[in-house]
């Protein structure tokens, strides 16, 4: 991490408490890079977090943070905005905290199209609980919970915020960490509800039980199953097999029917 | 001296080997502890790969003082 970006970690806190290789260490550094980019008065920024490994991510910034209760960080988020409409709002969340427990606040607040920056650490699984089933779960996966493979489909959170009204989308993975700087950056400018999806690897809950690898190895499963949603577009549904949109999914300012640009 | 210079903070790194398997000119290598140390500072290109990819926040990628040989991709601006 260079070093004009230290001033954004409470280096009493460091280490951090992530296991070895995992991708919520890369999200924090991009998002670090996002905040550092705007230029923004640290003064004018606060970050709310809800609970998980994502959640941690809270106490390692040197910023005005808040570490909430479980799903409940948005709701948190829309009173500090409320209070201070000058503050920059950033939430951070896990996958199960985002869709599970916090799913209503999720929608609710897209569909309030309130002001905050919503990053959701998607590491398809419970990490810090032993690796049990989340909402964004791919298929088939191996979880505690799913010992024969997760049954049912997972959310696709870009297309669910998009359909409750966020006016700005993105979804990007640890690997693509510029896509998912420069998806923060524009996320925190643009003036409503923002979501990125942060797709992570967690090596020691996710990548053991399904034998995906180390964590470099989970890097490079993100490098080769994830394109630019323009390239997704033009694949035929051969070959769109296996593989994921990721980028910019939607902005604009009109709410209503959304549309989908990629189906 | 290549065109960039490596640190590794030995208080932050776990050893999880993403710069290890990542690093296209192999700089790095295990230490006796399961951490990373720099071996091959020399061949640094200065790509960033492992200071934005490390989890752990540890590695540092400066750019080399100027007037030194190669040079041909020194760190882009963050």
């Amino acid at each position: 991490m260079q070093e004009v970006l230290e001033e954004y970690l409470r280096q009493d806190m460091l280490p951090h408490m992530w296991c070895p290789g995992c991708g919520n260490g890369i999200v924090l550094h991009s998002l670090i890079r996002a905040l550092h980019d705007l230029a923004l008065e640290r003064q004018k920024v606060v970050v709310v977090a809800g609970i998980g490994c994502a959640g941690r991510a809270a106490g390692y910034l040197n910023l005005d943070t808040v570490h909430s209760t479980h799903g409940r960080a948005l709701a948190f988020a829309t009173g500090v905005k409320l209070a201070n409409p000058d503050l920059s709002v950033v939430v951070i969340m896990g996958d199960g905290d985002a869709a599970a427990i916090g799913g209503n606040h999720l929608i609710h607040a897209a569909r309030r199209d309130i002001d905050v920056t919503a990053i959701v650490f998607n590491n398809s699984i419970y990490g810090m609980t032993g690796g049990q089933q989340s909402p964004l779960t791919p298929e088939q996966s191996i979880t505690t919970t799913a010992p024969g493979g997760t049954a049912q489909r997972p959310f696709d959170l870009p297309q669910l915020a998009r359909g409750a009204g966020a006016g700005f989308v993105g979804r990007a993975t640890t690997f693509h960490h510029d896509l998912l700087t420069k998806l923060i950056r524009d996320g925190v400018v643009h003036p409503g509800f923002a979501l990125v999806e942060a797709i992570t690897y967690c090596p020691t809950a996710f990548g053991r039980q399904n034998k995906m690898g180390s964590p470099a190895e989970g890097l490079r499963w993100q490098r080769d199953h994830f394109v630019d949603i323009s390239k997704y577009l033009r694949l035929s549904d051969d070959d769109r097999k296996g593989k994921q949109p990721m980028g910019l999914v939607f902005q604009g300012e009109e709410t209503g029917l959304p549309h989908y640009p990629y189906n | 001296m290549g065109p960039a210079v490596v640190h590794v903070n030995e208080k932050r790194c776990k050893g999880c080997g993403i710069c290890l398997t990542l690093c296209p000119r192999r700089v790095f290598s295990p230490d006796e502890r399961g951490k990373v140390k720099v071996s091959r500072a020399e061949r640094c290109a200065g790509c960033m790969i492992c200071d934005n990819l490390c989890p752990d926040l540890a590695i540092t990628v400066y750019p080399a003082k100027e007037g030194r040989e190669g040079g041909q991709s020194g760190p882009p601006a963050v």
